[in-house]
């Protein structure tokens, strides 16, 4: 009855807001808790600290250190600071700051770019203070604007007045008054996330497949989980932190979740970013056989039956050899396909693009060894993995993982017998993406990273595997049975394990066949001498 | 004038055309599975075969209840009286217009090839059938029964011989139905019970 009421009161309010209310009606509706729509208990734009001109983000940082004391020494602890991990297993020391890839191949020497995607403030060169506090950039993970921007080129800074880069250039990037992107952070966000994760490799969709801008909003088709109008999970929904350390890892993932569900209270240090972690290991209610299947099969595997999906190429092939053409009037050159995806640049070769990629199938238990710049490589027609998966169907730790598997040939010392990193971003004579000079790039490249160069190069054929785990389709897109259990199996490469027709016996099949063939034979022969000698028999009554 | 047998009881009659039935159908899904063609597609395939098995053993139950209960089953107890008579016929004396060597009646209605072919079927195919897809059914379950040495592939085999052979001796079945006193004689009794004999 009193709720009517204050319904009532709060109708007649909104219909005829200056009326007089009755006094006792206008208390009941005082005594109402004001709607909040904050998810925080915190309404930033409210505080003094934050309502002054930030000239730097480490003015900033300063501000939010003044309550979360702790955030930063938090944050010092994880990889997205350090771009440094030891993997336990292979005792190989990884992260961005050391490993070579295929892409853009190294940060070495290409600091004041590549660290536009570092939690961090000025790492522009090897002697960045990763004790620095203010140096920890909150605001790339906590805005909600959609104004802060990164810029490749400022060592991790944002711009905060208009300014001119590259100098001389005539383009010029927006400042961002950073006091309002202060006043409205909050949970981090696919977009904050996205804005690095989507766009690995240097561009969107480049670099994992699974991952790129159309998983900002995406539909339920495209990600089952993250659908923006449905479940609409942020990255963090899976990826929990604990201490700003956010779970999941490329450098050391989980193959085969064998912990089931994970429960509030239950003592567990597994990653709560796997399927398991909230499926447990028999999600299907329907179809037991598929769970038999999925003891040794990645939910992914069948859940996700091609990555791309979104409508953004990603890249599968990047030729670093062809790099270097220049036009006739000595310029770089850009090529398009018919889509304008870019399929040539000058300061970086050729590349394949592809859409809804069916992923290629690997037995996999989570080991991952890489090919690091130390590392000697004898050159052969195999590419050389830049990182080499493990796995079989009979270690016990294994699952079928898909994967994107990214080729390319990159520059290597045939002397030294080595990957090499080159400097290619920079606006400096020696960057190759600049000037398109290896010889200098690999010379000052591998001079910051403290490696040999013997002033030989070649190119290298070298892969690269990316275990695919985003863009979940809904359960009725995931793959049938005869997409493994054909002749054309997706699993064709897969060994050690027998998969019902795919691995039908051939002779078996030609034997079994034959004697059908003999019976039919037989059965048709007689019948015809019966047929004949009846008739002669029926002749000689008559 | 012919004379007229009752070899066929209703429940047998039952027994034998819903068998037959569901082994073509059995037959049908199992190439499919195996990927001979494409009716119904592996997954339907999978989940008709599936069910047409379990009908199949459910009839059987039921079928061996009967055998023992009204002791039919001594009609499959093999001899060697006329095997040798019965070939002969087969192989010569069917284009002769010679007599048939065998004569039914109640007690022995099916004739000393039809019993050894029978027991054969009932002693070795089927049961190389059965256990090898009972075992495919219960895959995930081989770690809990202890069968950890057995692979999937030995099964797939056995079950793979099994499907061939029962295909070679339903080809057969059915032309020898056409071998009786006259070609519709033994599928009539099938259908109606009586047999008519010279």
């Amino acid at each position: 009855m009193r709720h009517l009421l204050i319904r009532a009161a709060l109708m007649f309010c909104c219909a005829a807001p200056l009326a007089a209310v009755g006094p006792v009606l206008a208390d009941e509706a005082k005594s109402e808790p004001k709607p909040l729509k904050l998810t925080t208990t915190a309404d930033h734009t409210k505080f003094k600290e934050l309502q002054k001109q930030f000239n730097s983000g480490p003015e900033v940082t300063k501000a939010c250190l003044a309550c979360h004391t702790e955030a930063a020494g938090q944050i010092h602890r994880t990889k997205h600071w350090k771009w440094e991990y030891l993997n336990p297993e292979t005792k190989q020391t990884l992260g961005k700051k050391t490993v070579v890839n295929n892409f853009c191949i190294s940060i070495a020497s290409n600091y004041a770019s590549c660290t536009s995607c570092h939690v961090g403030y000025g790492w522009k060169d090897a002697n960045f203070d990763f004790k620095s506090e203010e140096n920890v950039d909150c605001l790339a993970c906590h805005d909600t604007t959609g104004n802060y921007k990164k810029p490749p080129g400022f060592a991790g800074n944002p711009v905060v007045k208009d300014t001119e880069y590259p100098p001389g250039s005539g383009k010029i990037i927006k400042g961002t008054d950073l006091a309002k992107v202060a006043q409205k952070v909050g949970k981090t966000s696919r977009d904050t996330c996205g804005a690095c994760h989507f766009n690995g490799g240097g561009g969107d969709g480049v670099k994992h497949g699974d991952m790129d801008s159309s998983l900002a909003a995406p539909t339920k088709e495209l990600d089952v989980h993250m659908d923006a109008e449905g479940l609409d999970f942020t990255c963090g929904t899976c990826h929990s932190t604990s201490s700003h350390d956010v779970a999941g890892s490329r450098y050391a993932p989980t193959a085969q979740d064998k912990q089931g569900a994970r429960i509030r209270g239950k003592a567990d240090k597994g990653n709560p970013a796997t399927c398991v972690a909230c499926h447990g290991n028999g999600p299907h209610k329907k179809e037991a056989r598929l769970n038999q299947h999925a003891t040794k099969i990645a939910c992914q595997t069948c859940h996700i039956p091609t990555y791309a999906r979104g409508g953004i190429p990603t890249k599968m092939v990047w030729d670093w050899s062809t790099a270097g053409q220049r036009d006739a009037e000595g310029k770089q050159i850009t090529k398009k396909d018919a889509k304008g995806h870019i399929i040539y640049e000058s300061r970086k070769g050729d590349f394949t693009l592809a859409e809804n990629v069916k992923p290629e199938y690997f037995w996999f238990n989570g080991r991952v060894d890489y090919t690091l710049v130390t590392d000697k490589i004898e050159k052969s027609e195999q590419r050389t993995p830049i990182n080499r998966i493990s796995g079989s169907a009979t270690d016990g730790k294994s699952m079928i993982w898909p994967m994107k598997v990214f080729r390319g040939s990159q520059p290597y010392d045939p002397v030294n017998k080595t990957l090499v990193t080159p400097h290619t971003a920079g606006n400096d004579d020696t960057g190759y993406w600049k000037n398109l000079d290896w010889d200098k790039a690999i010379t000052v490249g591998m001079n910051d990273s403290g490696h040999p160069y013997s002033g030989k190069m070649e190119f290298l054929k070298t892969e690269m595997s990316w275990p695919i785990t985003h863009m979940v389709a809904p359960k009725e897109k995931a793959l049938g049975c005869a997409e493994c259990h054909s002749k054309q199996s997706r699993l064709a490469g897969i060994q050690g394990i027998y998969i019902p027709v795919r691995d039908n016996n051939k002779l078996l099949d030609t034997i079994g066949w034959a004697i059908v063939f003999l019976t039919m034979l037989g059965v048709f022969g007689h019948g015809a001498i019966r047929i004949v000698s009846s008739r002669k028999h029926q002749a000689k009554e008559n | 004038m012919a004379e007229r047998i009752y070899v066929f009881k209703r429940f047998e009659r039952f027994w034998h055309w819903s068998q037959a039935g569901l082994i073509m159908f059995l037959m049908l899904t199992a190439f499919d599975i195996h990927g001979t063609y494409a009716i119904f597609g592996f997954e339907k395939a999978v989940a008709y075969h599936t069910i047409a098995a379990w009908s199949l053993i459910g009839l059987w139950v039921f079928a061996i209840f009967w055998h023992f209960t009204t002791g039919e089953w001594k009609q499959y107890i093999p001899t060697t009286e006329k095997v040798v008579a019965m070939i002969h016929y087969y192989s010569v004396g069917i284009f002769r217009n010679e007599p048939h060597p065998f004569k039914l009646t109640q007690l022995r209605k099916h004739n000393p090839l039809q019993r050894l072919a029978y027991l054969g079927i009932m002693l070795f195919v089927g049961p190389l059938i059965w256990v090898t897809g009972v075992l495919y059914l219960f895959y995930a379950d081989w770690a809990a029964w202890g069968l950890t040495k057995l692979q999937l592939e030995w099964v797939a085999t056995g079950h793979i011989i099994g499907a061939f052979m029962m295909l070679a001796f339903l080809i057969a079945h059915v032309y020898l139905t056409t071998a009786g006193h006259t070609p519709m004689a033994h599928i009539k009794a099938m259908i109606t019970g009586w047999e008519e004999v010279d």
